[in-house]
């Protein structure tokens, strides 16, 4: 970029772009193809375009956080196998404890209990993987990749091994996507998120200094590992957040992390962060307007993430052996 | 040579066990009872004695199928479903459904093979591009790589409602194995067979390039016949019983760890471990949940990305 | 003044650094000596909190580096390593400013702005505040992070081999820098140092380090002979006084 491009494409000008690329998808959505009763369509448009909003917040905040603690721009929590760990999670409490415990709880006490569950195991994990000196990030790539395989295969046998009948009774309670939003479980979600929120807006000048790297981050004074384990634990909240209400969609945030990087021309995590969630909406709610209207393949969204976000990041692999 | 022959007198008795394992009453009691004996007879020949074959031929070669990559790529992460060849062999049924859906099973076969020799071709022509800094990176261009093709499949599949019968081949599963549908598996013993013959030259190819030359073989044409061998091993047994994950990457690291690199040496034990552990897991799969069974590929799944986790994170001084 | 008091560190059975005492001045120039694998790089980065010891005490000015508040101790003592490399792309301005962290908590005063174009004139890097670390040479990256340690204004100022990637004017003009910041700000100035002529020259103290442990510590004059060149680098050089000071020559 010359020095001309530099002084007008501005982290200011970069958000206010993003924020209207945002809200425009947001309106086409729930405008294109009306005909008729608004009294039905808003409630109906308006709760899923909410669902994608706090999704794609969640998947982009917890990625940017996830890299910042990291130290590197491939790793995401989703390749790591966060949101295979939930889902484990949802799985295993159904097998362990059976359906009669799970519709015993309200939907929004259920999804507290596995966040709860959620932040411990993977605390327990991450501090293991981290602390025991996996330096090399390939491996660390490589480990978290066949973690998610793992829990994703111990989910699908848990499932296989509930009683048939039993588990056509959980399916409702435990498995969502982007086209079944629960109006209940998406208020506790969206409590979630923003005190998670708050506690990054307080925290947003030590994420900076964060991402400087640990011995930086320790010589200007910041308590490095105590802000790992905080970070780790807001990413957690949030994954479990998007995961508890889409499913797993393993390379959203590499993607919009990424874009993000590169628009906002800047290192302050009070830009790149809102940056990163206005993109994460256009994608998803425009994504999903463009299947659902121009294509007409309306749930093949995450298989299309899938496919471009496994290019991107073979792409990142060899573009960083190469350096 | 003691310990191969014990060896495989246990691998027997595990068949003969898979035999006796089912739903109907199929046992060395039945058999020998007049009464009973046509009926039970009739089942072993028809259902059991197949499906055990079809664990022992599948679990021999996709194990094989392992060694040979792991010994042609020299990474010991490989195998047909760490290298995107599985996924490509997949694609290429959903292809042959689509387009052609009444072939015979051997033509879907040979393009599912076909497929899986493209996709695996893409991965070694990735993998020339970057400068291999670590042993790590193999496999992981490989699993990403697997996961586009295997999202391109199922674009399509769920554009033309095909997603259910391309899962089934997804998640590999015996119990449809009846006489006459697992024949095919033959294929991949012979190519088994082929492997061992040439065993030395995967050993040779396996040190490198410079050094196969050296030697006067033919560098090109011993890769070729490696990924030849794989693509249609992948191929039959995806199109017979599904993907069995890990598998080829598990066995060969654990004959490794205990008896080294040597290829004609390994090769032996590698397939008779790799049917061991298929026969094993086959039977688990059959028992849990009984009268129901379990997916193989399932089972695979946890005990192959377990060990997969172990050989990584092995020896990286965990503790400290 | 910082006192080391038998500090350890081990990996697994190895000892990487083995009970040193010391105490470095609260004034001046002081250099770690000694051939690689010595275990001078553990050492500051156990003195300076980065890496935690296995056993042993150290306390800057009194207060303990493990339990002393993370942000007065970044007031106190700042540590600069090598290799330093960012994933965040930064503008040189942006990262000297990040110096003033320690004081400001990102809201920087024009005080701390005042600090931040002094550093970065200091440095010499006036034209260079807008280009980004990764477009820069290396000497110049290592001239900005230096700038950024600067700019953090602590007493005392630790560096793990300074002059990387410098050339000979630079790195002369590098260690003037920290000598005056000794004589006129009162600072002092912890280096690991391999060019030991530079040591020489510009110390008021050198400490030098053979296999895990401390085997000299006093002024140039002393360290520097023929005797103790044999001791802890296991060379032999001829030693020359030139101006009063030792000069070391073993090219020949």
């Amino acid at each position: 970029m010359g020095s001309d491009a530099k002084r007008i494409w501005t982290p200011a000008v970069a958000l206010t772009l993003l924020a209207g690329l945002a809200l425009l998808s947001v309106a086409l959505f729930m405008t294109v193809g009306v005909k008729g009763n608004w009294g039905f369509i808003l409630p109906f448009r308006g709760l899923k375009i909410a669902t994608m909003a706090l999704v794609g917040y969640a998947i982009a905040v917890s990625t940017v956080l996830f890299h910042t603690i990291t130290g590197n721009r491939i790793l995401t929590p989703s390749i790591m196998g966060f949101d295979a760990l939930f889902v484990l999670i949802q799985t295993s409490i159904a097998f362990f404890f059976g359906a009669t415990f799970l519709t015993g709880l309200t939907p929004s006490l259920l999804f507290l209990v596995q966040t709860a569950a959620m932040t411990v195991f993977a605390g327990l994990l991450f501090s293991w993987l981290f602390r025991g000196g996996v330096r090399e990030l390939h491996l660390m790539l490589l480990s978290g990749i066949i973690f998610g395989l793992l829990f994703r295969s111990l989910s699908s046998f848990f499932r296989r091994v509930i009683d048939p009948d039993e588990f056509l009774i959980l399916q409702d309670t435990l498995f969502a996507s982007f086209n079944r939003a629960n109006p209940e479980l998406l208020s506790v979600a969206a409590i979630l998120v923003l005190l998670v929120s708050l506690a990054a807006w307080r925290l947003r000048n030590v994420f900076d200094v964060m991402a400087l790297g640990r011995e930086t981050a320790i010589n200007l004074g910041v308590n490095h590992r105590r802000m790992v384990t905080v970070t780790l634990a807001m990413v957690t909240v949030l994954v479990s957040v998007s995961t508890a209400l889409v499913g797993p969609v393993t390379f959203f945030g590499l993607l919009v992390a990424n874009l993000a990087y590169m628009l906002v021309p800047s290192h302050r995590h009070i830009l790149v962060l809102p940056g990163a969630a206005f993109l994460a909406v256009t994608c998803l709610v425009g994504g999903q307007l463009f299947l659902e209207r121009v294509l007409s393949y309306g749930s093949a969204l995450s298989i299309v993430i899938e496919f471009a976000g496994g290019i991107v990041f073979i792409m990142m692999i060899v573009m960083r052996g190469a350096r | 040579m003691k310990y191969f022959l014990l060896a495989c007198l246990g691998v027997f008795a595990l068949g003969v066990l898979s035999l006796f394992i089912g739903v109907s009453d199929v046992t060395p009691m039945t058999l020998l009872d007049p009464a009973t004996s046509t009926h039970a007879f009739e089942m072993l020949m028809v259902s059991r004695v197949p499906r055990t074959l079809a664990l022992v031929l599948a679990g021999a070669a996709l194990s094989v199928a392992g060694l040979i990559m792991q010994m042609l790529v020299r990474n010991r992460f490989v195998e047909p479903s760490t290298a995107g060849t599985v996924e490509s062999a997949s694609l290429g049924l959903l292809v042959v459904m689509l387009l052609a859906p009444g072939l015979p099973v051997i033509l879907k076969m040979l393009v599912a093979a076909a497929f899986a020799m493209a996709g695996t071709a893409v991965f070694l022509g990735i993998l020339r591009r970057v400068p291999l800094r670590s042993e790590f990176i193999v496999p992981l261009i490989g699993l990403m790589l697997g996961g586009v093709i295997e999202a391109g499949t199922n674009f399509f599949a769920f554009r033309y409602d095909l997603l259910q019968s391309i899962n089934a081949y997804m998640i590999g599963d015996f119990s449809a194995i009846l006489r006459g549908r697992y024949e095919l598996l033959w294929i991949s013993f012979g190519l088994t067979c082929v492997a061992y013959v040439a065993a030395d030259r995967f050993t040779v190819a396996g040190l490198g390039q410079d050094f196969t030359t050296n030697l006067g073989l033919d560098y090109r044409k011993v890769m070729a016949l490696g990924m030849v061998i794989v693509s249609l091993v992948t191929a039959t047994v995806v199109v017979t019983c599904g993907v069995i994950p890990f598998l080829g990457l598990v066995v060969p690291n654990i004959v490794r760890l205990v008896i080294g690199d040597h290829l004609r040496r390994t090769l032996p034990w590698v397939a008779l471990l790799g049917a061991a552990l298929v026969i094993a897991c086959d039977i688990v799969a059959r028992l849990v949940i009984a009268p129901y069974e379990i997916p193989i590929g399932t089972i695979m799944g946890v005990i192959g990305s377990g060990l997969f986790l172990y050989f990584l994170l092995r020896r990286r001084g965990y503790g400290e | 003044m910082i006192e080391v008091s038998n500090v350890t560190k081990s990996y697994g059975g190895s000892e990487v650094v083995r009970g040193v005492t010391s105490s470095l001045p609260a004034n001046g120039v002081t250099s770690i000596i000694g051939p690689n694998g010595a275990g001078k790089s553990t050492f500051l980065s156990m003195i300076s909190r980065l890496l935690p010891m296995s056993s042993g005490q150290v306390t800057v000015d009194g207060m303990d580096i493990l339990t002393a508040d993370g942000d007065a101790m970044a007031k106190k003592l700042s540590i600069l390593r090598q290799d330093n490399h960012l994933t965040a792309r930064l503008t040189v301005r942006d990262l000297v400013a990040f110096g003033r962290y320690p004081h400001s908590k990102g809201r920087p005063t024009s005080e701390d702005l005042a600090h931040v174009e002094r550093s970065i004139s200091y440095l010499g890097l006036d034209n260079l505040t807008h280009r980004f670390l990764d477009e820069l040479s290396g000497g110049q990256r290592q001239r900005a992070f230096i700038a950024m340690v600067l700019c953090q204004d602590t007493k005392y100022v630790l560096l793990d081999e300074p002059l990387n990637n410098l050339d000979m004017k630079h790195a002369v003009a590098m260690m003037q820098l920290f000598r005056r910041a000794a004589d006129e700000l009162s600072k002092s100035v912890v280096l690991v140092l391999h060019d030991i002529n530079f040591a020489s020259c510009y110390s008021d103290l050198i400490i030098a380090m053979r296999d895990g442990k401390l085997v000299r510590q006093g002024a140039p004059a002393e360290i520097v002979t023929t005797a103790n060149i044999q001791e802890v680098f296991d060379l032999e050089a001829r030693v020359e006084i030139v101006e009063g000071r030792s000069i070391v020559h073993f090219y020949l």
